[in-house]
């Protein structure tokens, strides 16, 4: 298949790429859920139980409340598009995605942050007082994550000299000893507990909580029914899937396809989805370990997600 | 650090087998295999509850069937509603089911839902959640064993 | 027409603007202002073009203008870029007044003094000596000073808001002269191009004396704490043409002013220098952006905001002088193009947001974000257009706030490994305050969109607004679509930021390569492709409406009521307000902030244990204001007091002094003799 041109081959990576985050997002939840179960002795709901709760959300009806704007249906689907745009641009199965020149890690971020901040407007649209609690609480998490994820973003970046993501999968990939240093494993660490505050999974925030006083993502996402909801509840899996999937190719990218043939692509796309499961299963566990942070509680932990990043940036410098 | 001796590593599976698959089924087709429900006490004594939470426990597991309980009736397919209607929640009950997406069921658990029960004629009732909502699948029991529960969601879930 | 007769035009129809504001009736007052303003405005933005474009200064000198020291103009690119910024933000400012007059100030003073403002604005990056300068500087501070008290001149606020400010422009004023005039004595001539020439020539305690007593004056007018005290009490108070202006382009030349001696005049400096100036611009920062992050008063969030885009730049402006400094050109290079970049933007998102917030101002007829709501619903336009301005602040792509922070971040990226201790610790800090800045100022903008135009009413005024006249709208529009268009194409305006940069770093090469539409960073490893992101989201938008469109089974919604747990009343005070939103930031950075809470509790007559009406108050004041300020204020007023002491209203009393001085002087003059 090395007659495809470079630009058809990447074309078509990407496109394998949205899909499998599409259609991998909710079987992660699912798998996720699943292990929880187990662990507390349960059968659960199967792997794909989240597919078929999907599939029927959009059979049901669309609902907007009275008060609400156009920006109330526009969220889910700003949410959708740009983690699909991210997506496409991050280096998940292959090192070579379409428009990989513009990846960066920073463009990533800032994909991800138009989703979010269309949704917290979208909480406040509706007018109810969970909707406002729910932006707030969850602007504020953000808000303290970002330190964090900017200054890991600059101790990941010094092996391969730039912020460009296949880049740095490509430095690490020719230099797997880059892997287990310091810098590399406070930066990495620092990531973890940073998607674990963005993506809304315990400890920072409970996604199955029934107590509306202590939710902060479901707050603002109370309102929608149907076909939104179904967006939403897909968006959410797709951007905890795609951060896991950049986490694990920053940690251990081998299997990564390198080229864009199809059957380097196929390799990479299972490497990606055996990966993405263990690292699943292993947060899976910790959640059922743990309890939720109360929410005054959280600014400390990502402040000491922040102190890890910024021992990640130190380190390097000493080690250099 | 969490306490990683918390977790029950050689968790047994405590859950029981399932019982044959109902044959009569309940429901409109679009929630064939995910029913999600929003629980409404319309003014009960709590044991219904308590078998609900039984039924969505570790023994008998309701949701390897496709049922799962929700927070918001926007997120459901179903209300479950126990207790009879008292004064104060009517209007409660109505605008619950009224911000319940189509296509939706109710289901009314135990006696108490269906008939009233034990409350019949008290001051506070103004009567069955029938008299109330439509009522479309009904548990009867006082209160309602948690396999009665489940029998009656997998009518709804089909599986 | 000649390049420096462009200037002197555009110079001239600005006061005819003045004056046709002063002279006319008041039916064509405002539009005949308005009309010469613009054409004012085409004129040195031509002119500013014809430089940018040629790279060639034009110079014009008059000995008679001005008494014993003359009129120099030297417009080089630096300037020009300076004065297309005041140009972009100053025709869409007119435009709204025109709307904004109809609502109540087309006084005289209103119309004369704007006018002049904005000329004063266009002409102070064409100065080209001490006397030049500092004259229009002070113009410029003037008119601005009568602006602020032109809506609601009688008002406390605004009294006491013009007043700091007073205070902080001449303060800032006497220190640029100061440092101006040291240069201009070692040079022995009062002429930029003569003191940049002689200025490498100082003694390094004098150069650095200087550029502190500069960067304080020129800071004071950029708002960079802790001399920002001013300008969330004066920005707020003048009406919104004249906020925007002060706000996008005023401040815009306070950076001016340090990129004009920092690296014009002195031509760069050591590394402490720019370390000072990068703590001032993260303090400003991250200050700036906590404060937007809890104010509930819409204006007064837009002016911290202003700190904290400053703050910003001066980050960039920081990093690019320590590069600088540690001989990396290249960086040093791109570090200031990121600042350029930054305040370009800050001039054309902030101007939008001042102006709608106006607009808002004018229908509602107050700026109290917890009165405010539902207001999308009832000025769709002026609401669609705020937020888009408050996305592209928030810098999110692929508008141009997104732009300016990618550049900030590969400044301090590649300058990360640049290998020497001060960039090595300045840099993760500096990266942690952008990020902390970027956070915060989300908070802030979703709080001013999300409780000022979504949600319910929260008030009587806000539920009557109605959509205010198309000039206001198509104000805010023009500015907006800028904003729009320099995140999608900003390689547009990448060529004149880079000769700009020359004039500043002469002897350096481009850092930024536009590779088609693509932003490429030259030597280093950085590539932003706007047009390929922004066009990839709106198809992906696109494809997923349609996917929900085609999946769902019940495509149109049914308008229900909001889900309120079945209770039966729900009511606008229900929902969250702008204090509530702020509330968990507040109760973090709490120390900083220092809340001021107030819970006033009455029961009921006939037994304590009803209550029947709470009220919580919450306010947070500037800190920096409560704690250097309003000391020093006390002290001087308590000495003012004791002076008192020495006027009791005798004569005797004055007799003596006068007797006691005269002793005083003669034994003087008997010692020196």
């Amino acid at each position: 298949m090395s007659g495809i041109s470079p630009m058809i081959g990447a074309g078509i990576a990407s496109g394998v790429q949205v899909v499998a985050v599409g259609v991998g997002g909710p079987m992660l939840v699912g798998a996720m859920r699943k292990v929880r179960c187990r662990l507390e002795g349960r059968v659960g709901p199967p792997i794909l139980q989240p597919l078929v709760d999907i599939r029927k959300l959009f059979r049901k009806q669309r609902l907007r409340p009275d008060q609400a704007t156009w920006i109330f249906p526009l969220a889910p689907v700003a949410l959708v598009a740009t983690v699909a745009v991210a997506a496409v641009i991050t280096p998940l199965a292959t090192t070579r995605p379409a428009l990989g020149s513009g990846s960066d890690l920073f463009v990533l971020v800032y994909l991800l942050l138009v989703g979010s901040t269309l949704l917290a407007l979208a909480g406040l649209d509706a007018g109810t007082a969970f909707g406002g609690m729910g932006s707030s609480r969850a602007v504020t998490i953000g808000a303290l994550a970002e330190p964090a994820l900017l200054v890991t973003i600059l101790a990941l970046s010094a092996t391969a000299h730039s912020s460009n993501l296949p880049a740095i999968v490509r430095a690490t990939l020719g230099d797997p000893g880059s892997v287990a240093t310091p810098q590399r494993l406070f930066a990495l660490g620092s990531l973890l507990i940073v998607i674990v505050a963005e993506s809304g999974r315990l400890p920072v925030d409970n996604p199955a909580t029934h107590l509306e006083l202590t939710m902060v993502h479901e707050a603002m996402i109370l309102e929608y029914a149907g076909p939104d909801l179904a967006l939403v509840t897909v968006g959410e899996a797709m951007r905890l899937t795609l951060l896991l999937g950049v986490f694990v190719n920053l940690v251990a990218p081998w299997g990564v396809a390198t080229t864009t043939h199809v059957s380097a692509i196929a390799i990479g796309l299972g490497a990606l989805g055996a990966k993405v499961a263990v690292v699943g299963v292993v947060l899976a566990v910790f959640e059922v370990s743990m309890a939720k942070v109360r929410l005054f509680r959280i600014p400390e932990l990502l402040a000491g997600a922040f102190v890890l990043a910024l021992l990640g940036v130190v380190s390097g410098l000493v080690v250099r | 650090m969490p306490k990683m001796s918390l977790v029950n590593w050689r968790a047994r599976r405590v859950t029981e087998s399932p019982a044959a698959k109902p044959t009569s089924p309940n429901g409109p087709a679009e929630l064939v295999g995910s029913v999600q429900l929003r629980h409404v006490d319309a003014g009960s004594c709590n044991g219904c509850e308590l078998e609900i939470v039984s039924a969505f426990g570790p023994v008998y597991d309701a949701e390897r069937f496709g049922a799962r309980l929700v927070a918001s009736p926007r997120h459901a397919d179903a209300i479950l509603v126990t207790g009879p209607v008292t004064r104060n929640m009517a209007v409660p009950l109505l605008k619950t089911l009224e911000a319940t997406p189509e296509p939706r069921v109710v289901i009314a658990v135990g006696d108490c839902a269906r008939n009233c029960g034990v409350f019949r004629g008290g001051y506070g009732v103004v009567g069955a959640v029938g008299e109330v909502v439509p009522v479309d699948v009904s548990i009867p029991g006082c209160p309602p064993d948690p396999t009665a529960i489940i029998e009656a969601l997998r009518s709804v879930t089909r599986r | 027409m000649t390049d420096g007769t462009l200037i002197v035009a555009g110079a001239a129809l600005g006061l005819g603007a003045g004056v046709s504001g002063a002279a006319l009736p008041r039916r064509f007052r405002v539009t005949a202002a308005a009309t010469l303003v613009w054409g004012a405005c085409a004129l040195e933005a031509a002119a500013a073009v014809h430089v940018l474009a040629t790279g060639h200064p034009i110079v014009l000198r008059s000995a008679e203008l001005l008494p014993f020291t003359g009129v120099d103009l030297v417009l080089n690119p630096l300037g020009a870029l300076f004065v297309l910024l005041v140009a972009i933000v100053a025709v869409p400012a007119t435009l709204h007044g025109i709307g904004y007059a109809q609502h109540g100030s087309a006084t005289r003073s209103a119309t004369c003094v704007f006018p002049i403002f904005v000329t004063t604005l266009l002409l102070v990056p064409s100065a080209g000596s001490v006397a030049t300068f500092m004259v229009l500087w002070e113009l410029m501070a003037l008119t601005s000073l009568v602006l602020v008290l032109v809506d609601h001149g009688r008002s406390q606020a605004a009294q006491s808001a013009a007043a700091w400010y007073a205070v902080f422009t001449q303060g800032g004023a006497a220190l640029i002269l100061v440092g101006l005039l040291v240069l201009a004595a070692h040079a022995n001539g009062q002429s930029f191009a003569a003191i940049a020439h002689h200025a490498r020539h100082l003694a390094p305690a004098v150069r650095g004396l200087v550029f502190v007593v500069v960067l304080v004056g020129f800071g004071s007018k950029a708002g960079v704490v802790p001399f920002h005290v001013w300008l969330p009490k004066a920005h707020p108070e003048a009406p919104s043409p004249v906020s925007a202006l002060m706000s996008g382009a005023m401040v815009a030349l306070g950076v001016y002013g340090i990129v004009l001696v920092g690296d014009d005049l002195l031509g760069g400096g050591p590394v402490w220098w720019w370390l000072v100036v990068l703590g001032l611009g993260g303090a400003s920062a991250l200050f700036g952006s906590l404060h937007a992050a809890s104010s509930t008063d819409l204006k007064r969030l837009l002016a911290y905001s202003t700190t904290d885009n400053i703050g910003l730049a001066l980050l960039a402006l920081g990093a690019s002088g320590l590069f600088e400094a540690t001989r990396h050109p290249l960086l040093a290079s791109l570090g200031l193009v990121a600042a350029l970049v930054l305040v370009l933007n800050h001039a054309a998102f902030k101007g939008a947001l001042f102006l709608s917030a106006g607009s808002v101002q004018v229908a509602t007829g107050t700026r109290d974000l917890d009165q405010l709501g539902g207001l999308l619903r009832r000025m769709p336009q002026t609401g669609a257009l705020f937020l888009v301005a408050a996305a592209a602040i928030t810098a999110l792509p692929p508008l141009n706030g997104f732009i300016g922070e990618w550049l900030l971040f590969q400044a301090l990226l590649h300058g990360a490994a640049s290998g020497n201790t001060a960039s090595d610790i300045a840099v993760p800090l500096a990266v942690a305050a952008m990020a902390l800045t970027a956070g915060l100022t989300v908070v802030a903008f979703v709080k001013a969109v999300g409780i000022g135009f979504l949600g319910r009413p929260r008030s009587e005024a806000a539920d009557g607004a109605v959509e205010v006249p198309i000039t206001m709208r198509l104000a805010v529009g023009l500015l907006v679509g800028a904003c729009i268009v320099l995140g999608v194409i900003p390689t547009l305006v990448f060529p004149a930021v880079e000769r700009a940069v020359k004039t500043a770093l002469p002897g350096v090469g481009t850092a930024l390569l536009a590779h088609g539409v693509d932003v490429q960073l030259v030597g280093l490893r950085g590539v932003l492709a706007p047009a390929t992101l922004a066009g990839t989201m709106t198809v992906a938008v696109l494809v997923v409406l349609m996917l929900r469109r085609v999946l769902a089974h019940q495509p149109a919604p049914r308008v229900v009521e909001a889900w309120g747990c079945g209770r039966q009343l729900q009511t606008a005070r229900m929902q969250y307000t702008a204090t509530s939103f702020a509330e968990p930031v507040q109760r973090v950075f709490d120390d900083v902030l220092r809340p001021v809470q107030d819970l006033d509790v009455s029961h009921v007559a006939e037994s304590r244990y009803y209550i029947e009406a709470a009220t919580f108050h919450n306010a947070v004041d500037d800190g920096i204001e409560r704690g250097l300020y309003r000391p020093v204020i006390g002290a001087v007023r308590r000495w003012g007091q004791a002076a008192r002491a020495l006027q009791p209203g005798s004569v005797h009393r004055y007799l003596g002094y006068g007797l006691g001085a005269l002793v005083l002087m003669l034994a003087a003059l008997a010692m020196i003799a």
